[in-house]
């Protein structure tokens, strides 16, 4: 069974959403250096899509995934939604525009009220933008609850008396009321043991091909962000190291941090079948507030050279549509990969 | 010491020990082991009639969905749950005596000493007021009492085995000073100090992230192999155990139901349950095609189905299913909790 939106979207689309050199800076008090969540990131969406965002904790991905939905302003560079940029709105037509653009975050318990049922929370979206009265907004609130998978029965009942995965149903309920263009799905499945994971995944998927939706997928899940994306984005430090179709970033990374959260996922494999090397990163993820010169990864990676200290890497398209930041990518990934594997099994 | 010699009784329910042709030492013999929470309305069952050994140098994963049993199991190894709340009954057998005959103070002399424990958590695990080298020499110290000043070089010497770089003045840091993986380093040089024959992890990994998880779970090869430390590894996650364990024993809504070598359940796993684990990983279904997953989901406490427990959910269940199910023996080294086991091919992680 394959999805309908499979296919890498054209380039003549419109993108839905348009990232151009984005900056989110967090200012600490005392006026030390800002956290630099996200250092200039430039892509696109194109409707239909799933773009997944994969990156480790520190790494920007949530800023960026807030910026995207306007809940964050950006310190610099611009995001357009479809075409326009909503910061330039006020008032009434900001709130009408933000419709079209929803989040749902990784915690289902802390995104619902605890004092309101499910019932209400669902049909609140309808509510705060005065569509339709009590009565259609509850049928329409009841339909969609049936449409997302829950018992008609759960609708008058409290968030504590639901288990993990149907709360993060009625998250996804509430995201739908509005109808959105977009979502951005952030750690939606984090906190969901492994098979509940599998159904809400299918969930998001049946509801992309229902409702058109284009999703912005955060994650640090590597096996969850290579199902269900089309292209996949990774970011480190608060910049984007590849960019690419689903397939070619997991079957042919061009990036060393790539590579090595590839080789990092630990695979439910015998022995016999599990690749026996496996590139070790040292140390973790740098301070975002005094991020290393040049390359950002270049402290950590196994490949680095004495460039990759004093000039930061373009970003560059390698073959169409796969793009990466460092110097010494190659079109073919595999020598460079061996290449690492070999200097990491030395230590 | 007895449990050298393997244990000639049997269990009324479950499989007579696991005791394969080849001499096996046992270090942890766990036999009919319940544990229910005392509530006001009555006793809520957690875990019912676990039976498991662990070998000298065994690597042994427990699995299974939240609310499973695997933590309580692993705390009530260790005797850390409140006991004036809870009914205990079986028997826990470590180097030849009964855990839960134990008296406290009994017990404390054996906690990080012989049997030691790391948890989910190492932020609210570690003392934010003391500094990590007195945590760590306080571990030892409790157990063979010397000066501060010989605590403080073996902390230095734990921190440096386990990978933390500058140990002399990381030791005068507090927890709020190291990153999260620091700080499970730091959690495992505190368990490993006194060098424990037995060392319990629950969910050490899963707060970090991949590239960090990756580490650890070296780290902890590493050490369990030299200083011959056998371990038992709690975790929801299939792949850390296909890392790390040699064994992976399954738990469902408090009870074994599977219990095989590693490299033998992936690949033929006998109880539907585990093959449902198996089966819902992301990485292993195509891309993009709808994820198999297992329907409904763990029963609550105190709602748990006549017969097997996993009746419910299962694609395979039969009328007698709503029989009690027994742990029985599949093959010398694999054990399942399901009357079907023999008449159902399972698919594993790979077609063989």
């Amino acid at each position: 069974m394959t999805a309908i939106s499979h296919s890498t979207p054209t380039t003549a689309e419109r993108p839905i959403i348009s990232v151009r050199d984005l900056r989110v800076l967090f200012r600490t008090p005392g006026g030390k250096d800002p956290i630099r969540a996200v250092d200039g990131v430039d892509f696109d969406v194109q409707p239909g899509e799933t773009l997944g965002i994969i990156g480790e904790s520190g790494s920007g991905k949530t800023s960026l995934g807030r910026a995207l939905v306007s809940l964050i302003t950006p310190d610099s560079g611009q995001i357009l939604h479809d075409g326009l940029d909503p910061t330039t709105l006020r008032g009434a037509r900001f709130r009408a525009h933000r419709r079209d653009y929803q989040i749902i975050f990784q915690d289902p318990s802390a995104a619902l009220d605890p004092r309101m049922t499910v019932l209400d929370s669902v049909a609140e979206p309808l509510a705060i933008v005065r569509a339709a009265d009590d009565a259609a907004r509850r049928r329409e609130a009841l339909a969609m609850l049936a449409r997302v998978g829950l018992p008609r029965d759960l609708a008058e009942r409290y968030p504590h008396q639901l288990s993990g995965g149907q709360k993060q149903r009625v998250n996804i309920a509430r995201a739908l009321m509005l109808r959105p263009k977009v979502i951005v799905c952030d750690e939606v499945v984090a906190a969901l043991d492994v098979s509940l994971r599998g159904e809400i995944l299918n969930l998001f998927a049946d509801l992309q091909r229902a409702f058109g939706l284009t999703y912005i997928f955060i994650t640090h899940d590597i096996a969850v962000v290579s199902h269900i994306s089309d292209r996949i984005a990774v970011i480190y430090l608060g910049k984007l190291m590849e960019l690419g179709a689903a397939d070619a970033v997991m079957g042919e990374p061009l990036h060393p941090y790539t590579q090595a959260l590839l080789s990092a996922e630990p695979l439910a494999l015998p022995a016999a079948l599990r690749p026996k090397r496996r590139i070790m990163l040292e140390g973790e993820v740098p301070n975002p507030a005094a991020p290393p010169s040049g390359c950002r990864f270049r402290t950590r990676c196994p490949v680095a050279r004495p460039r990759c200290a004093s000039e930061a890497p373009l970003w560059r398209e390698v073959t169409p549509g796969h793009s990466v930041a460092c110097h010494f990518a190659e079109v073919a990934g595999r020598p460079q990969r061996d290449a690492i594997l070999s200097t990491s099994m030395q230590k | 010491m007895e449990a050298a010699t393997g244990h000639a009784a049997p269990m009324t329910t479950g499989p007579s020990g696991q005791t394969c042709g080849i001499a096996r030492t046992e270090l942890l013999d766990v036999r009919s082991l319940s544990v229910a929470f005392r509530t006001p309305h009555g006793d809520l069952p957690v875990i019912r009639d676990i039976c498991f050994t662990v070998a000298a140098g065994e690597r042994v994963g427990i699995v299974g969905e939240s609310g499973c049993g695997k933590t309580v199991t692993g705390l009530t190894v260790l005797r850390l749950l409140p006991e004036r709340s809870l009914r205990l009954s079986g028997r826990i057998i470590f180097g030849g005596r009964d855990l839960l005959t134990l008296s406290a103070r009994q017990m404390r002399a054996l906690r990080g000493c012989e049997i030691a424990m790391i948890f989910q958590d190492p932020t609210s695990a570690l003392d934010p007021v003391f500094t990590i080298g007195d945590q760590i020499g306080e571990a030892y110290r409790a157990h063979f009492p010397t000066t501060r000043k010989e605590a403080r070089e073996r902390a230095i010497a734990a921190l440096a085995s386990v990978g933390i770089p500058a140990p002399e003045r990381r030791c005068d840091d507090y927890p709020h000073h190291l990153s999260g993986g620091m700080r499970q380093r730091v959690m495992i040089a505190m368990a490993l100090i006194c060098e424990p024959k037995l060392l319990i992890a629950d969910e050490p990994t899963t707060a970090l992230d991949v590239t960090v998880q990756a580490q650890i779970i070296e780290l902890l090869s590493r050490l369990s192999e030299r200083m011959k430390t056998t371990l038992i590894f709690i975790t929801h996650d299939l792949g850390v155990v296909a890392e790390i364990c040699t064994r992976m024993i399954t738990m469902y809504a408090g009870e074994i139901v599977e219990d095989a070598p590693v490299d033998d359940v992936l690949v033929t796993p006998r109880h539907p349950y585990t093959a449902g684990l198996l089966r819902s990983l992301p990485g292993l279904a195509a891309r993009r095609s709808a994820l198999p997953s297992i329907p409904g989901r763990v029963p609550q406490l105190g709602q748990m189905p006549k017969g097997c427990r996993f009746q419910p959910r299962c694609q395979h269940a039969l009328a007698r299913c709503a029989k009690p199910q027994t742990l029985s023996e599949f093959s010398a080294s694999h054990h399942v909790r399901c009357t079907r086991a023999r008449e159902i091919t399972l698919a594993g992680v790979v077609t063989v």
